[in-house]
């Protein structure tokens, strides 16, 4: 070791004193707690793995998975598939679609906004008896009765896909775009010439290529979307009414710890939510490179 | 049309490919054709224009809400606007004080990304210029840790706050932004590909401290990495909602996420006039910032996501 390379580890102490206190020790810490009956006065039990055998069975815990793979799924759905239309229209060559850089930008415009904001908004937005959105729906004769959003659970749910769809549509647009205007203009060409239509070009030359990307917004999206938690803490009650259907498993985690002093349990569940994540992350890498190799063998 | 223009200058950039001609890629279309495109077109537009509309309506009901009376709201729907706007600030300002929490805010979010990118880039230039035992294991564990969400560490973190006595301070808000990793990581690929060793060897033969071969050679060329992070970072600091609300107890401390949420509990929510202003006092100064930097901010984002 050249006597200078000593200077590297100065160079990056700040960063490491800081992760180890901030970021290494509190995962371990909370695995430790995980294993106890912590309440937050000093004195835990330790408990083995009574908690994560709680958790098993824990038909909260269960819903709350259920509730947020269902609220991410449909805005997932939603979401991807705008982006995918909108990337279509605007890369096509014939089309010279004009204005792009214009509505990006107010496609984008909602996801900048504080989410407490966007839930407060749309709270009062979607509020049964005097939203806007109802009024609105009156006004111009599309509803008969008002329709009370956010106390039944299917359309509490739809709303928060919903919203979510509405606030993340934009970014994604963004990345698909920019994946689209790296693909080299010669590949167009050359399907052209072979003939191909605008669907025969999109689902054989752009999908493909653009696999990479999609595959980067699905894992962000869903590492987001299994964190999901502040517009349905903010949007009713806190604990996930109507009927528990906004309960999602952060929101789940965020109150047994803090407002019901269960840290330990909540501990557990913060493992049991790490683990899905990396389960739903390895299945989805899996699915996208599984079909990779399949494909290179059938050509 | 523009994403055109915008791959054109990237490959005028990379140098790679020789410059193409423009041509058109096939044939007039027969009139009768050409027809039919216009047609669609317009179609394509009006959805395009939709959209928009749709993106745009919830802040407009928004902005016309904080300037109407209560009993107005609640009678009907209305885009004129009203002219309760006084009276709103009023009533809000009797129960909150939202510029404190702008404050707040503002404070935090300035910090945390001044500390951010000055430390990132430090750390950065630690890994890219310098052979130490070690160096590829700390840098793949750092990667690693980066894929572990934040909710992991929750309790842990608010449990070792507590011990060091810096609950309900800025502090835990703050200091932690020292280490980022995915900004180490973005500024380190960054740095590789511009700054070249020979540059700093070149500043030592002139007699140039390693740290202020950092701070006079390597964090100004860093700069562009930097700032295209910071936008994500302050955005992020800006809007982030689970920290402080498990940190803060103060209400003179909150941010204005965690006042917005205190807001809905409040008395405030009553007043719908009142409420709508508070939430637009919250919204419109990010939406003016991103009038003057919304192409800077597209950018990032492709930076962010799209590696060639």
């Amino acid at each position: 070791m050249k006597k200078l390379d000593r200077y590297g580890y100065a160079f990056i102490a700040p960063f490491w004193v800081v992760f180890l206190t901030f970021s290494i020790y509190p995962v371990f810490l909370t695995l430790y707690y995980s294993f106890t009956n912590y309440t937050g006065s000093p004195g835990e039990e330790i408990v083995g793995f009574a908690n994560y055998a709680r958790l098993l069975t824990d038909t909260y815990f269960i819903e709350a998975f259920v509730n947020t793979i269902k609220i991410w799924g449909v805005n997932f759905a939603l979401q991807i598939g705008l982006a995918l239309l909108l990337a279509l229209l605007f890369s096509d060559l014939r089309l010279k679609l004009k204005g792009l850089a214009f509505f990006r930008s107010f496609f984008y415009l909602p996801n900048l906004i504080t989410i407490s904001s966007v839930a407060l908004l749309f709270g009062i937005l979607l509020d049964w008896q005097h939203g806007s959105l109802n009024m609105m729906l009156l006004k111009l004769g599309i509803i008969s009765d008002p329709i009370n959003w956010l106390s039944q659970p299917v359309t509490a749910q739809l709303s928060v896909s919903l919203i979510l769809t509405w606030m993340w549509f934009g970014h994604s647009f963004i990345i698909v775009m920019a994946g689209v205007s790296g693909i080299s203009k010669d590949f167009f060409e050359a399907a052209h010439i072979d003939g191909a239509n605008r669907w025969q070009m999109f689902t054989f030359v752009t999908l493909p290529l653009l696999k990479p990307i999609l595959l980067y917004i699905m894992i962000t999206s869903l590492i987001g979307g299994l964190q999901l938690f502040d517009l349905p803490l903010l949007l009713t009650d806190g604990i996930g009414a109507p009927d528990g259907s906004l309960n999602t498993m952060v929101l789940y985690l965020y109150n047994q710890a803090f407002k019901y002093n269960n840290y330990g349990y909540a501990a557990a569940v913060a493992y049991g939510l790490f683990l899905i994540t990396l389960v739903f992350s390895a299945v989805v890498f899996k699915g996208m490179f599984r079909k990779e190799r399949a494909a290179q063998k059938g050509a | 049309m523009e994403q055109n223009a915008e791959s054109r200058r990237m490959l005028a950039d990379s140098e790679v490919q020789p410059p193409r001609e423009e041509k058109p890629l096939r044939v007039e279309p027969p009139k009768q054709k050409q027809k039919k495109k216009f047609f669609s077109r317009g179609v394509i537009y009006t959805g395009l224009i939709i959209l928009t509309i749709i993106c745009f309506i919830p802040f407009l009901m928004m902005l016309v809400n904080a300037t109407r009376t209560n009993g107005e709201i609640m009678s009907g729907f209305s885009l004129l606007p009203g002219t309760a706007l006084i009276d709103n600030y009023a009533i809000l300002s009797d129960y909150i004080n939202i510029w404190t929490g702008f404050k707040n805010s503002l404070i935090i979010a300035v910090l945390v990304t001044l500390l951010s990118g000055y430390f990132s880039a430090m750390t950065a230039f630690g890994f890219a210029f310098y052979d130490f035992k070690g160096k590829n294991v700390m840098f793949i564990f750092m990667l690693v840790m980066m894929m572990v969400p934040g909710q992991l560490g929750l309790i842990g973190f608010y449990e070792i706050s507590k011990t060091l006595g810096i609950l309900d301070s800025f502090i835990p808000l703050i200091i932690p932004s020292i280490a980022s990793p995915f900004v180490v990581f973005f500024i380190r690929q960054y740095t590789q590909a511009t700054l070249h060793i020979s540059m700093i060897e070149a500043a030592r033969i002139d007699g140039a401290s390693e740290l202020r071969i950092f701070h006079t050679i390597a964090l100004p060329m860093m700069m562009p990495a930097v700032a295209t992070m910071s936008i994500f970072t302050f955005i992020g600091s800006w809007n982030n909602y689970l920290m402080p609300l498990v940190l803060l107890f103060s209400p003179e401390k909150y941010t204005l996420p965690v006042l917005m949420g205190f807001l809905k509990g409040s008395q405030v929510a009553e007043n719908l006039g009142a409420l709508y202003l508070g939430i637009a006092i919250s919204v419109v100064p990010i939406m003016i910032a991103f009038l003057f930097m919304s192409k800077y901010i597209v950018s990032s984002i492709s930076a962010g996501a799209v590696k060639e």
